[in-house]
Protein backbone atom coordinates (compact mmCIF):
# COMPACT_ATOMS: atom_id res chain seq x y z
CA UNK A 1 0.00 0.00 0.00
CA UNK A 2 1.27 2.86 -0.85
CA UNK A 3 -0.56 5.85 0.99
CA UNK A 4 0.55 9.62 1.06
CA UNK A 5 2.80 9.73 3.99
CA UNK A 6 4.60 6.91 2.35
CA UNK A 7 5.26 8.40 -1.04
CA UNK A 8 6.58 11.93 0.75
CA UNK A 9 8.49 9.34 3.31
CA UNK A 10 10.24 8.09 -0.32
CA UNK A 11 10.62 11.59 -1.81
CA UNK A 12 12.32 13.06 1.17
CA UNK A 13 14.89 10.04 1.14
CA UNK A 14 15.33 10.17 -2.44
CA UNK A 15 15.86 13.71 -1.49
CA UNK A 16 17.98 13.93 0.67
CA UNK A 17 20.88 11.64 -1.73
CA UNK A 18 20.23 14.37 -4.29
CA UNK A 19 20.72 17.20 -1.91
CA UNK A 20 23.90 15.26 -0.55
CA UNK A 21 25.55 14.77 -4.06
CA UNK A 22 24.26 18.49 -4.71
CA UNK A 23 26.95 19.99 -2.02
CA UNK A 24 29.49 19.02 -4.42
CA UNK A 25 28.18 20.57 -7.67
CA UNK A 26 27.56 23.91 -5.59
CA UNK A 27 30.37 24.29 -2.99
CA UNK A 28 32.58 23.85 -6.34
CA UNK A 29 30.48 26.16 -8.22
CA UNK A 30 30.43 28.95 -5.52
CA UNK A 31 34.46 29.21 -5.53
CA UNK A 32 35.53 28.66 -8.75
CA UNK A 33 32.25 28.90 -11.26
CA UNK A 34 32.94 26.25 -12.36
CA UNK A 35 30.31 22.83 -13.24
CA UNK A 36 31.81 19.86 -12.50
CA UNK A 37 30.02 17.42 -14.93
CA UNK A 38 32.16 14.85 -13.37
CA UNK A 39 30.62 15.14 -9.82
CA UNK A 40 28.23 12.04 -10.95
CA UNK A 41 30.99 9.74 -11.50
CA UNK A 42 33.05 10.87 -8.50
CA UNK A 43 29.69 9.91 -6.56
CA UNK A 44 29.77 6.58 -8.24
CA UNK A 45 33.54 5.75 -7.82
CA UNK A 46 32.36 6.19 -4.24
CA UNK A 47 30.45 3.80 -4.58
CA UNK A 48 32.79 1.22 -5.93
CA UNK A 49 35.51 2.35 -3.16
CA UNK A 50 33.01 1.29 -0.50
CA UNK A 51 32.31 -2.05 -2.66
CA UNK A 52 35.94 -3.28 -2.37
CA UNK A 53 36.23 -2.48 1.44
CA UNK A 54 33.21 -4.99 1.61
CA UNK A 55 33.88 -7.12 -0.67
CA UNK A 56 37.79 -7.35 -1.24
CA UNK A 57 39.08 -6.15 1.93
CA UNK A 58 36.97 -6.88 4.89
CA UNK A 59 36.45 -10.83 5.99
CA UNK A 60 33.55 -12.39 5.32
CA UNK A 61 30.78 -11.91 7.67
CA UNK A 62 31.79 -8.98 8.78
CA UNK A 63 28.79 -7.19 10.78
CA UNK A 64 27.42 -4.28 8.99
CA UNK A 65 27.69 -2.16 12.04
CA UNK A 66 31.42 -2.64 11.40
CA UNK A 67 31.49 -2.74 7.69
CA UNK A 68 29.57 0.76 6.83
CA UNK A 69 31.73 2.96 8.36
CA UNK A 70 34.81 1.32 7.23
CA UNK A 71 32.83 1.07 3.99
CA UNK A 72 31.93 5.27 4.39
CA UNK A 73 35.86 5.42 5.01
CA UNK A 74 36.93 4.02 1.91
CA UNK A 75 34.44 5.22 -0.58
CA UNK A 76 34.98 8.70 1.04
CA UNK A 77 38.72 8.26 0.06
CA UNK A 78 38.25 7.29 -3.09
CA UNK A 79 35.73 10.01 -4.26
CA UNK A 80 38.17 12.57 -2.64
CA UNK A 81 41.49 11.40 -4.51
CA UNK A 82 39.68 11.54 -7.51
CA UNK A 83 37.85 14.63 -7.08
CA UNK A 84 40.91 16.51 -6.11
CA UNK A 85 42.79 14.65 -8.32
CA UNK A 86 40.56 16.22 -10.88
CA UNK A 87 40.40 19.60 -9.64
CA UNK A 88 44.87 19.75 -9.67
CA UNK A 89 45.07 17.60 -12.84
CA UNK A 90 42.29 18.42 -15.28
CA UNK A 91 40.61 21.84 -13.70
CA UNK A 92 43.36 23.82 -12.50
CA UNK A 93 45.43 24.31 -15.25
CA UNK A 94 42.45 25.52 -17.38
CA UNK A 95 41.58 28.41 -14.72
CA UNK A 96 41.58 31.21 -16.93
CA UNK A 97 40.46 29.21 -20.29
CA UNK A 98 36.71 29.72 -22.07
CA UNK A 99 34.05 28.49 -19.86
CA UNK A 100 33.47 25.66 -22.38
CA UNK A 101 37.25 23.95 -22.12
CA UNK A 102 36.81 22.73 -18.66
CA UNK A 103 33.21 22.15 -19.51
CA UNK A 104 34.04 19.44 -22.43
CA UNK A 105 36.91 18.19 -19.64
CA UNK A 106 34.40 17.25 -17.26
CA UNK A 107 32.57 15.71 -20.03
CA UNK A 108 35.58 13.94 -21.43
CA UNK A 109 36.60 13.03 -17.40
CA UNK A 110 33.09 11.48 -16.85
CA UNK A 111 33.30 9.17 -20.06
CA UNK A 112 36.71 7.80 -19.10
CA UNK A 113 35.86 7.08 -15.82
CA UNK A 114 33.15 5.70 -16.61
CA UNK A 115 35.12 3.25 -18.71
CA UNK A 116 37.72 2.50 -15.92
CA UNK A 117 35.23 0.90 -13.79
CA UNK A 118 33.65 -0.96 -16.74
CA UNK A 119 36.18 -2.62 -17.81
CA UNK A 120 38.66 -3.05 -14.72
CA UNK A 121 36.30 -3.50 -12.00
CA UNK A 122 35.18 -6.99 -11.74
CA UNK A 123 31.71 -7.64 -12.52
CA UNK A 124 30.98 -3.68 -13.35
CA UNK A 125 29.85 -4.29 -16.56
CA UNK A 126 26.41 -5.36 -14.93
CA UNK A 127 24.84 -4.46 -11.66
CA UNK A 128 26.93 -5.08 -8.96
CA UNK A 129 25.32 -6.88 -5.98
CA UNK A 130 25.85 -4.14 -2.87
CA UNK A 131 25.19 -5.77 0.67
CA UNK A 132 21.95 -4.03 2.01
CA UNK A 133 20.74 -2.55 5.07
CA UNK A 134 16.84 -4.60 4.27
CA UNK A 135 15.19 -4.93 8.27
CA UNK A 136 12.42 -3.33 7.81
CA UNK A 137 10.48 -0.64 10.67
CA UNK A 138 6.73 0.04 10.84
CA UNK A 139 6.01 3.78 11.65
CA UNK A 140 1.97 3.80 11.65
CA UNK A 141 1.51 4.29 8.42
CA UNK A 142 5.32 4.37 7.34
CA UNK A 143 7.72 1.61 6.61
CA UNK A 144 11.03 2.33 6.22
CA UNK A 145 14.21 0.27 6.26
CA UNK A 146 17.40 0.37 7.81
CA UNK A 147 19.19 1.56 5.07
CA UNK A 148 16.55 4.88 4.94
CA UNK A 149 17.70 5.60 8.52
CA UNK A 150 21.77 5.26 7.62
CA UNK A 151 20.49 7.71 4.98
CA UNK A 152 18.79 10.58 6.57
CA UNK A 153 20.85 10.13 9.60
CA UNK A 154 23.98 10.65 7.51
CA UNK A 155 22.74 13.64 5.53
CA UNK A 156 21.56 15.45 8.63
CA UNK A 157 24.96 15.41 10.27
CA UNK A 158 26.64 16.27 6.82
CA UNK A 159 24.85 19.08 6.28
CA UNK A 160 25.08 20.16 9.92
CA UNK A 161 28.67 19.36 10.54
CA UNK A 162 29.10 21.53 6.87
CA UNK A 163 27.00 24.67 8.38
CA UNK A 164 28.88 24.57 11.28
CA UNK A 165 32.15 24.30 9.63
CA UNK A 166 31.65 26.97 6.85
CA UNK A 167 30.11 29.64 9.45
CA UNK A 168 32.39 29.32 12.62
CA UNK A 169 35.90 27.81 11.44
CA UNK A 170 38.68 29.79 10.38
CA UNK A 171 38.93 28.09 7.03
CA UNK A 172 35.04 28.17 6.45
CA UNK A 173 35.41 31.78 6.33
CA UNK A 174 38.34 31.63 4.07
CA UNK A 175 35.67 29.60 1.89
CA UNK A 176 33.08 32.67 1.97
CA UNK A 177 35.44 35.34 1.01
CA UNK A 178 36.91 32.96 -1.35
CA UNK A 179 33.57 32.42 -2.99
CA UNK A 180 32.95 36.49 -2.64
CA UNK A 181 36.04 37.81 -3.92
CA UNK A 182 38.63 35.16 -4.65
CA UNK A 183 41.44 38.19 -5.61
CA UNK A 184 41.12 39.98 -2.39
CA UNK A 185 40.91 36.78 -0.49
CA UNK A 186 44.24 36.64 -1.33
CA UNK A 187 45.12 39.92 -0.23
CA UNK A 188 43.81 38.63 3.15
CA UNK A 189 46.55 36.07 3.33
CA UNK A 190 44.08 33.56 1.91
CA UNK A 191 45.57 30.48 -0.19
CA UNK A 192 42.65 30.29 -2.49
CA UNK A 193 44.38 27.36 -3.97
CA UNK A 194 43.98 25.18 -0.59
CA UNK A 195 40.87 26.33 -0.49
CA UNK A 196 39.11 25.13 -3.70
CA UNK A 197 40.90 21.48 -2.88
CA UNK A 198 39.08 21.65 0.04
CA UNK A 199 35.94 22.26 -1.26
CA UNK A 200 36.45 19.60 -3.86
CA UNK A 201 37.05 16.95 -1.29
CA UNK A 202 34.13 17.81 0.68
CA UNK A 203 32.19 17.46 -2.40
CA UNK A 204 34.05 14.35 -3.04
CA UNK A 205 33.21 12.98 0.47
CA UNK A 206 29.48 14.06 0.52
CA UNK A 207 29.02 12.06 -2.74
CA UNK A 208 30.44 9.44 -1.27
CA UNK A 209 28.28 9.34 1.52
CA UNK A 210 25.10 9.25 -0.68
CA UNK A 211 26.91 6.39 -2.87
CA UNK A 212 27.43 4.13 0.64
CA UNK A 213 23.26 5.20 1.18
CA UNK A 214 22.32 4.42 -2.42
CA UNK A 215 24.00 0.78 -2.67
CA UNK A 216 23.04 -0.08 0.86
CA UNK A 217 19.20 1.02 0.07
CA UNK A 218 18.87 -0.55 -3.59
CA UNK A 219 21.09 -3.38 -3.25
CA UNK A 220 23.47 -2.90 -6.26
CA UNK A 221 25.86 -0.36 -8.10
CA UNK A 222 26.95 -0.10 -11.50
CA UNK A 223 29.12 2.13 -13.57
CA UNK A 224 26.53 4.09 -15.55
CA UNK A 225 24.42 4.79 -11.48
CA UNK A 226 26.40 8.34 -11.58
CA UNK A 227 25.01 9.64 -14.91
CA UNK A 228 21.37 9.82 -13.58
CA UNK A 229 22.07 10.29 -10.05
CA UNK A 230 24.78 13.27 -10.78
CA UNK A 231 22.43 15.03 -13.46
CA UNK A 232 19.25 15.11 -10.60
CA UNK A 233 21.64 16.24 -7.84
CA UNK A 234 23.04 19.09 -10.57
CA UNK A 235 19.22 20.15 -11.15
CA UNK A 236 18.71 20.27 -7.49
CA UNK A 237 21.34 22.47 -6.98
CA UNK A 238 20.19 24.81 -9.22
CA UNK A 239 16.93 24.54 -8.34
CA UNK A 240 18.10 25.36 -4.87
CA UNK A 241 20.32 28.27 -6.04
CA UNK A 242 23.70 27.08 -6.76
CA UNK A 243 26.73 28.61 -4.86
CA UNK A 244 24.31 28.02 -1.26
CA UNK A 245 24.95 24.86 0.21
CA UNK A 246 21.31 25.25 2.40
CA UNK A 247 19.90 26.01 -1.08
CA UNK A 248 21.33 22.36 -2.60
CA UNK A 249 19.92 20.26 0.36
CA UNK A 250 16.54 22.22 0.29
CA UNK A 251 16.75 21.87 -3.96
CA UNK A 252 17.42 18.21 -3.62
CA UNK A 253 14.23 18.10 -1.21
CA UNK A 254 12.16 19.65 -3.04
CA UNK A 255 12.57 17.86 -6.25
CA UNK A 256 12.66 14.24 -4.52
CA UNK A 257 9.58 14.97 -3.39
CA UNK A 258 8.19 16.25 -6.66
CA UNK A 259 9.70 13.73 -8.15
CA UNK A 260 8.17 10.99 -6.18
CA UNK A 261 4.71 12.75 -5.98
CA UNK A 262 4.26 12.92 -9.58
CA UNK A 263 5.15 9.43 -10.31
CA UNK A 264 2.68 8.25 -8.07
CA UNK A 265 -0.05 10.21 -8.24
CA UNK A 266 0.05 12.04 -11.38
CA UNK A 267 -1.59 8.84 -13.06
CA UNK A 268 -4.98 9.85 -11.27
CA UNK A 269 -5.63 13.05 -12.64
CA UNK A 270 -8.17 12.18 -16.10
CA UNK A 271 -6.65 12.55 -18.90
CA UNK A 272 -2.83 11.24 -17.66
CA UNK A 273 -3.21 8.13 -17.00
CA UNK A 274 -0.39 7.52 -19.14
CA UNK A 275 1.93 10.31 -17.81
CA UNK A 276 2.36 8.01 -13.78
CA UNK A 277 4.95 5.68 -12.90
CA UNK A 278 8.72 5.67 -12.70
CA UNK A 279 9.31 6.17 -16.33
CA UNK A 280 7.71 9.91 -16.21
CA UNK A 281 9.48 10.39 -13.29
CA UNK A 282 12.37 12.41 -14.64
CA UNK A 283 10.27 14.03 -17.16
CA UNK A 284 8.65 15.85 -14.19
CA UNK A 285 11.47 16.88 -12.40
CA UNK A 286 13.22 18.55 -15.52
CA UNK A 287 9.66 20.43 -15.68
CA UNK A 288 9.81 21.54 -12.16
CA UNK A 289 13.47 22.95 -12.81
CA UNK A 290 12.06 24.55 -15.58
CA UNK A 291 9.33 26.46 -13.78
CA UNK A 292 11.21 27.45 -11.12
CA UNK A 293 14.03 28.60 -13.32
CA UNK A 294 10.92 30.57 -15.49
CA UNK A 295 9.95 32.17 -12.22
CA UNK A 296 13.17 32.54 -10.11
CA UNK A 297 16.40 32.23 -12.18
CA UNK A 298 18.45 32.68 -10.08
CA UNK A 299 17.10 29.42 -7.56
CA UNK A 300 14.96 28.97 -4.37
CA UNK A 301 17.68 30.55 -2.35
CA UNK A 302 20.11 31.97 -4.72
CA UNK A 303 20.99 35.61 -5.14
CA UNK A 304 20.41 37.92 -7.62
CA UNK A 305 23.95 38.68 -9.41
CA UNK A 306 23.14 42.05 -8.63
CA UNK A 307 22.83 41.71 -4.98
CA UNK A 308 26.75 40.56 -5.28
CA UNK A 309 28.34 43.83 -6.63
CA UNK B 1 69.81 52.46 5.33
CA UNK B 2 67.91 50.57 2.61
CA UNK B 3 64.86 51.36 1.25
CA UNK B 4 61.51 49.51 3.10
CA UNK B 5 60.49 49.01 -0.78
CA UNK B 6 62.41 49.17 -3.60
CA UNK B 7 61.00 48.82 -6.68
CA UNK B 8 63.70 48.57 -9.39
CA UNK B 9 63.01 48.56 -13.57
CA UNK B 10 59.31 46.84 -13.01
CA UNK B 11 57.64 45.85 -16.44
CA UNK B 12 54.52 44.52 -16.38
CA UNK B 13 52.02 42.99 -19.49
CA UNK B 14 48.44 41.77 -19.63
CA UNK B 15 49.31 39.89 -22.68
CA UNK B 16 51.07 41.34 -24.78
CA UNK B 17 50.09 44.61 -23.91
CA UNK B 18 52.62 46.24 -21.71
CA UNK B 19 51.12 48.57 -19.15
CA UNK B 20 54.22 49.05 -16.80
CA UNK B 21 57.05 49.97 -19.29
CA UNK B 22 59.90 49.98 -16.89
CA UNK B 23 59.65 51.82 -13.76
CA UNK B 24 61.94 52.59 -10.27
CA UNK B 25 60.64 54.06 -7.11
CA UNK B 26 61.24 53.28 -3.13
CA UNK B 27 59.54 53.78 -0.39
CA UNK B 28 61.57 54.79 2.95
CA UNK B 29 59.96 53.22 6.41
CA UNK B 30 57.33 56.25 7.62
CA UNK B 31 57.08 58.07 4.64
CA UNK B 32 54.27 58.68 2.36
CA UNK B 33 54.51 58.02 -1.18
CA UNK B 34 52.15 59.06 -3.81
CA UNK B 35 51.99 57.86 -7.25
CA UNK B 36 49.48 59.86 -9.24
CA UNK B 37 48.47 60.06 -12.90
CA UNK B 38 45.92 59.57 -15.53
CA UNK B 39 43.33 56.59 -16.28
CA UNK B 40 45.35 53.81 -17.53
CA UNK B 41 48.66 54.68 -16.30
CA UNK B 42 49.38 52.04 -14.62
CA UNK B 43 48.99 52.82 -11.41
CA UNK B 44 47.09 49.73 -10.43
CA UNK B 45 48.53 47.75 -12.42
CA UNK B 46 51.35 48.21 -10.24
CA UNK B 47 50.23 47.82 -6.96
CA UNK B 48 48.77 44.25 -7.97
CA UNK B 49 51.68 43.45 -8.85
CA UNK B 50 53.31 44.69 -5.79
CA UNK B 51 51.12 42.33 -3.64
CA UNK B 52 51.91 39.40 -6.26
CA UNK B 53 47.81 39.40 -7.85
CA UNK B 54 50.05 39.79 -10.86
CA UNK B 55 53.65 38.20 -12.09
CA UNK B 56 55.97 41.10 -13.26
CA UNK B 57 57.26 40.39 -17.14
CA UNK B 58 60.73 41.51 -15.59
CA UNK B 59 62.08 43.58 -12.79
CA UNK B 60 63.25 43.33 -9.10
CA UNK B 61 61.38 44.32 -6.29
CA UNK B 62 62.23 44.15 -2.45
CA UNK B 63 60.16 44.56 0.23
CA UNK B 64 61.90 44.45 3.78
CA UNK B 65 65.26 43.20 2.53
CA UNK B 66 63.48 40.01 1.06
CA UNK B 67 62.81 40.00 -2.84
CA UNK B 68 59.51 39.76 -3.27
CA UNK B 69 58.95 38.21 -7.16
CA UNK B 70 57.66 35.04 -7.53
CA UNK B 71 56.13 35.09 -3.80
CA UNK B 72 52.82 34.01 -3.93
CA UNK B 73 49.90 36.72 -2.89
CA UNK B 74 48.94 34.84 -0.66
CA UNK B 75 51.95 34.69 1.55
CA UNK B 76 52.67 38.66 0.64
CA UNK B 77 50.82 39.96 3.30
CA UNK B 78 52.72 38.03 6.31
CA UNK B 79 55.70 40.09 5.34
CA UNK B 80 53.69 43.12 5.99
CA UNK B 81 52.77 44.29 3.19
CA UNK B 82 49.02 45.29 2.86
CA UNK B 83 46.95 46.32 0.00
CA UNK B 84 43.38 48.21 -0.08
CA UNK B 85 42.43 47.37 -3.53
CA UNK B 86 40.74 49.97 -6.36
CA UNK B 87 37.19 49.60 -5.81
CA UNK B 88 37.37 48.35 -2.50
CA UNK B 89 36.27 45.08 -2.68
CA UNK B 90 35.10 44.66 0.92
CA UNK B 91 33.30 40.75 1.24
CA UNK B 92 29.37 41.88 0.51
CA UNK B 93 27.98 39.46 2.36
CA UNK B 94 29.91 38.81 5.38
CA UNK B 95 29.64 41.14 8.35
CA UNK B 96 31.91 44.29 9.26
CA UNK B 97 33.04 42.80 11.71
CA UNK B 98 33.91 39.12 9.90
CA UNK B 99 36.02 41.75 7.11
CA UNK B 100 37.74 43.03 9.72
CA UNK B 101 38.94 39.60 11.43
CA UNK B 102 39.84 38.66 7.71
CA UNK B 103 42.52 41.38 7.17
CA UNK B 104 43.91 39.45 10.68
CA UNK B 105 43.49 36.22 8.48
CA UNK B 106 47.09 35.19 9.58
CA UNK B 107 47.33 36.38 13.18
CA UNK B 108 47.30 34.27 15.91
CA UNK B 109 46.98 36.84 18.94
CA UNK B 110 43.43 36.74 19.60
CA UNK B 111 43.61 39.67 22.39
CA UNK B 112 45.42 42.00 20.25
CA UNK B 113 43.18 41.05 17.24
CA UNK B 114 40.24 42.16 19.09
CA UNK B 115 42.55 45.27 20.36
CA UNK B 116 43.14 46.52 16.71
CA UNK B 117 39.29 45.89 15.93
CA UNK B 118 38.14 48.34 18.81
CA UNK B 119 41.00 50.73 17.27
CA UNK B 120 39.63 50.21 13.93
CA UNK B 121 36.07 51.05 15.68
CA UNK B 122 37.77 54.48 17.09
CA UNK B 123 39.08 55.41 13.42
CA UNK B 124 36.07 54.84 12.00
CA UNK B 125 33.00 55.12 14.65
CA UNK B 126 30.61 54.20 12.00
CA UNK B 127 31.81 50.79 11.32
CA UNK B 128 31.37 50.18 14.75
CA UNK B 129 27.95 50.89 14.82
CA UNK B 130 27.24 48.43 12.05
CA UNK B 131 29.51 45.96 13.47
CA UNK B 132 26.72 43.21 12.57
CA UNK B 133 25.83 44.44 9.05
CA UNK B 134 26.48 43.21 6.39
CA UNK B 135 29.31 45.08 4.71
CA UNK B 136 27.48 45.58 1.08
CA UNK B 137 24.63 47.65 2.54
CA UNK B 138 27.75 50.15 3.61
CA UNK B 139 27.42 53.19 1.73
CA UNK B 140 30.79 53.41 -0.64
CA UNK B 141 32.67 56.10 1.99
CA UNK B 142 31.84 53.55 4.65
CA UNK B 143 33.40 50.58 2.06
CA UNK B 144 36.37 52.30 1.87
CA UNK B 145 36.79 53.24 5.56
CA UNK B 146 36.35 49.29 6.04
CA UNK B 147 38.49 48.49 3.31
CA UNK B 148 41.23 50.81 4.68
CA UNK B 149 40.44 49.41 8.55
CA UNK B 150 40.74 45.96 6.95
CA UNK B 151 43.63 46.52 5.40
CA UNK B 152 45.55 47.64 8.92
CA UNK B 153 44.33 44.67 10.71
CA UNK B 154 47.36 42.78 9.37
CA UNK B 155 49.26 45.23 11.03
CA UNK B 156 51.46 45.77 8.24
CA UNK B 157 54.83 47.60 7.49
CA UNK B 158 53.65 49.02 4.41
CA UNK B 159 49.73 49.95 3.66
CA UNK B 160 49.26 50.27 -0.07
CA UNK B 161 45.99 52.28 -0.65
CA UNK B 162 45.03 52.50 -4.83
CA UNK B 163 42.12 55.41 -4.56
CA UNK B 164 40.81 55.55 -1.42
CA UNK B 165 38.72 58.89 -2.39
CA UNK B 166 37.17 57.17 -5.82
CA UNK B 167 33.60 57.85 -6.23
CA UNK B 168 33.47 59.55 -2.81
CA UNK B 169 31.39 63.17 -1.90
CA UNK B 170 33.91 65.95 -1.03
CA UNK B 171 33.15 65.61 2.15
CA UNK B 172 33.76 61.74 2.60
CA UNK B 173 36.84 62.82 0.79
CA UNK B 174 38.12 65.19 3.55
CA UNK B 175 37.76 62.28 5.85
CA UNK B 176 39.25 59.96 4.33
CA UNK B 177 42.28 62.08 3.59
CA UNK B 178 42.17 63.33 7.10
CA UNK B 179 42.63 59.73 7.93
CA UNK B 180 45.22 58.84 6.03
CA UNK B 181 46.85 61.94 7.50
CA UNK B 182 46.19 60.63 10.89
CA UNK B 183 47.45 57.58 10.00
CA UNK B 184 50.76 59.14 8.57
CA UNK B 185 50.94 60.78 11.96
CA UNK B 186 51.14 57.37 13.96
CA UNK B 187 53.95 56.70 11.66
CA UNK B 188 52.57 54.60 9.38
CA UNK B 189 54.17 53.93 6.06
CA UNK B 190 52.13 54.65 3.00
CA UNK B 191 52.04 53.79 -0.78
CA UNK B 192 48.97 55.93 -1.91
CA UNK B 193 47.43 55.83 -5.95
CA UNK B 194 45.61 58.81 -6.09
CA UNK B 195 43.24 60.31 -8.92
CA UNK B 196 42.74 63.42 -6.58
CA UNK B 197 46.69 64.54 -7.16
CA UNK B 198 46.02 67.84 -4.93
CA UNK B 199 45.31 66.08 -1.86
CA UNK B 200 47.63 63.26 -2.46
CA UNK B 201 50.36 65.18 -2.83
CA UNK B 202 49.87 67.63 0.18
CA UNK B 203 49.92 64.46 1.66
CA UNK B 204 53.14 63.28 0.52
CA UNK B 205 56.97 62.97 1.14
CA UNK B 206 57.55 61.40 -2.25
CA UNK B 207 55.62 61.80 -5.30
CA UNK B 208 55.51 60.18 -8.33
CA UNK B 209 53.53 61.12 -11.78
CA UNK B 210 52.77 58.09 -14.08
CA UNK B 211 51.97 58.68 -17.59
CA UNK B 212 51.37 55.43 -19.80
CA UNK B 213 53.17 53.10 -18.06
CA UNK B 214 56.47 54.89 -17.08
CA UNK B 215 57.32 57.53 -14.54
CA UNK B 216 57.36 61.25 -16.18
CA UNK B 217 57.76 63.14 -13.03
CA UNK B 218 59.22 62.92 -9.29
CA UNK B 219 59.96 64.73 -6.63
CA UNK B 220 58.94 65.79 -2.86
CA UNK B 221 54.82 66.46 -2.62
CA UNK B 222 55.72 70.22 -2.28
CA UNK B 223 57.65 70.42 -5.46
CA UNK B 224 55.22 68.18 -7.50
CA UNK B 225 52.45 70.50 -5.92
CA UNK B 226 53.97 74.01 -7.36
CA UNK B 227 55.20 72.18 -10.73
CA UNK B 228 54.25 73.78 -13.58
CA UNK B 229 53.53 71.15 -15.63
CA UNK B 230 51.35 69.42 -12.89
CA UNK B 231 49.36 72.08 -12.16
CA UNK B 232 48.18 72.06 -15.47
CA UNK B 233 47.48 68.48 -16.30
CA UNK B 234 46.33 67.02 -13.03
CA UNK B 235 45.39 70.05 -10.78
CA UNK B 236 43.22 71.89 -13.56
CA UNK B 237 44.63 74.99 -14.19
CA UNK B 238 45.94 76.44 -17.35
N1 LIG C 1 42.93 42.76 -16.80
C1 LIG C 1 43.43 43.52 -17.79
N2 LIG C 1 43.60 43.01 -19.02
C2 LIG C 1 44.11 43.76 -20.03
N3 LIG C 1 44.51 45.03 -19.89
C3 LIG C 1 44.38 45.59 -18.68
C4 LIG C 1 43.84 44.87 -17.56
N4 LIG C 1 43.83 45.69 -16.50
C5 LIG C 1 44.35 46.86 -16.92
N5 LIG C 1 44.68 46.82 -18.23
C6 LIG C 1 45.29 47.89 -19.01
O1 LIG C 1 46.52 48.26 -18.42
C7 LIG C 1 46.69 49.65 -18.44
C8 LIG C 1 46.96 50.17 -17.04
O2 LIG C 1 45.79 49.97 -16.26
P1 LIG C 1 45.74 50.32 -14.70
O3 LIG C 1 44.46 49.82 -14.19
O4 LIG C 1 46.98 49.87 -14.06
O5 LIG C 1 45.72 51.91 -14.74
P2 LIG C 1 45.50 52.95 -13.58
O6 LIG C 1 46.65 53.87 -13.62
O7 LIG C 1 45.23 52.26 -12.30
O8 LIG C 1 44.20 53.71 -14.07
P3 LIG C 1 42.96 54.30 -13.25
O9 LIG C 1 43.42 55.63 -12.76
O10 LIG C 1 41.89 54.46 -14.26
O11 LIG C 1 42.62 53.36 -12.17
C9 LIG C 1 45.44 50.22 -19.08
O12 LIG C 1 45.73 50.49 -20.42
C10 LIG C 1 44.43 49.12 -18.97
O13 LIG C 1 43.53 49.15 -20.04
MG1 LIG D 1 43.64 52.19 -11.07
Amino acid sequence: MNTLPQQLANGLLLGSMYGLIAIGYTMVYGIVQLINFAHGEIFMTGAFGALTVYFYILPDGTPMAVAVPLMLIGGGIVAILIAVGAERFAYRPLRGAPRLAPLITAIGLSLALQEVVRNFYPGADRARAFPGLDATHDLGSITIKDADIFLIVSAVVCMAALAYFVRKSRTGRAMQATAQDPDTAQLMGIDTNRIIVIAFAIGGFFAAVAAVAYGLKYGNVDYRMGFLMGLKAFTAAVLGGIGNIYGAMLGGLVLGIAETLASAYIDEIPGMQQLGGQSWANVWAFCLLIIVLLVRPQGLLGERVADRA
Amino acid sequence: MTALLEVEDLKVAYGKIEAVKGISFSVEAGQVVTLIGTNGAGKTTTLRTLSGLLKPLSGKITFDGKPLTGVPAHKIVALGLAHSPEGRHIFPRLTIAENLQLGAFLRKDTAGIEKDIQRAYELFPILGERRKQAAGTLSGGEQQMLAMGRALMSQPKLLMLDEPSMGLSPIMMQKIMATIAELKAQGTTILLVEQNAQAALSLADQGHVMEVGKIVLSGTGQDLLHDESVRKAYLGED
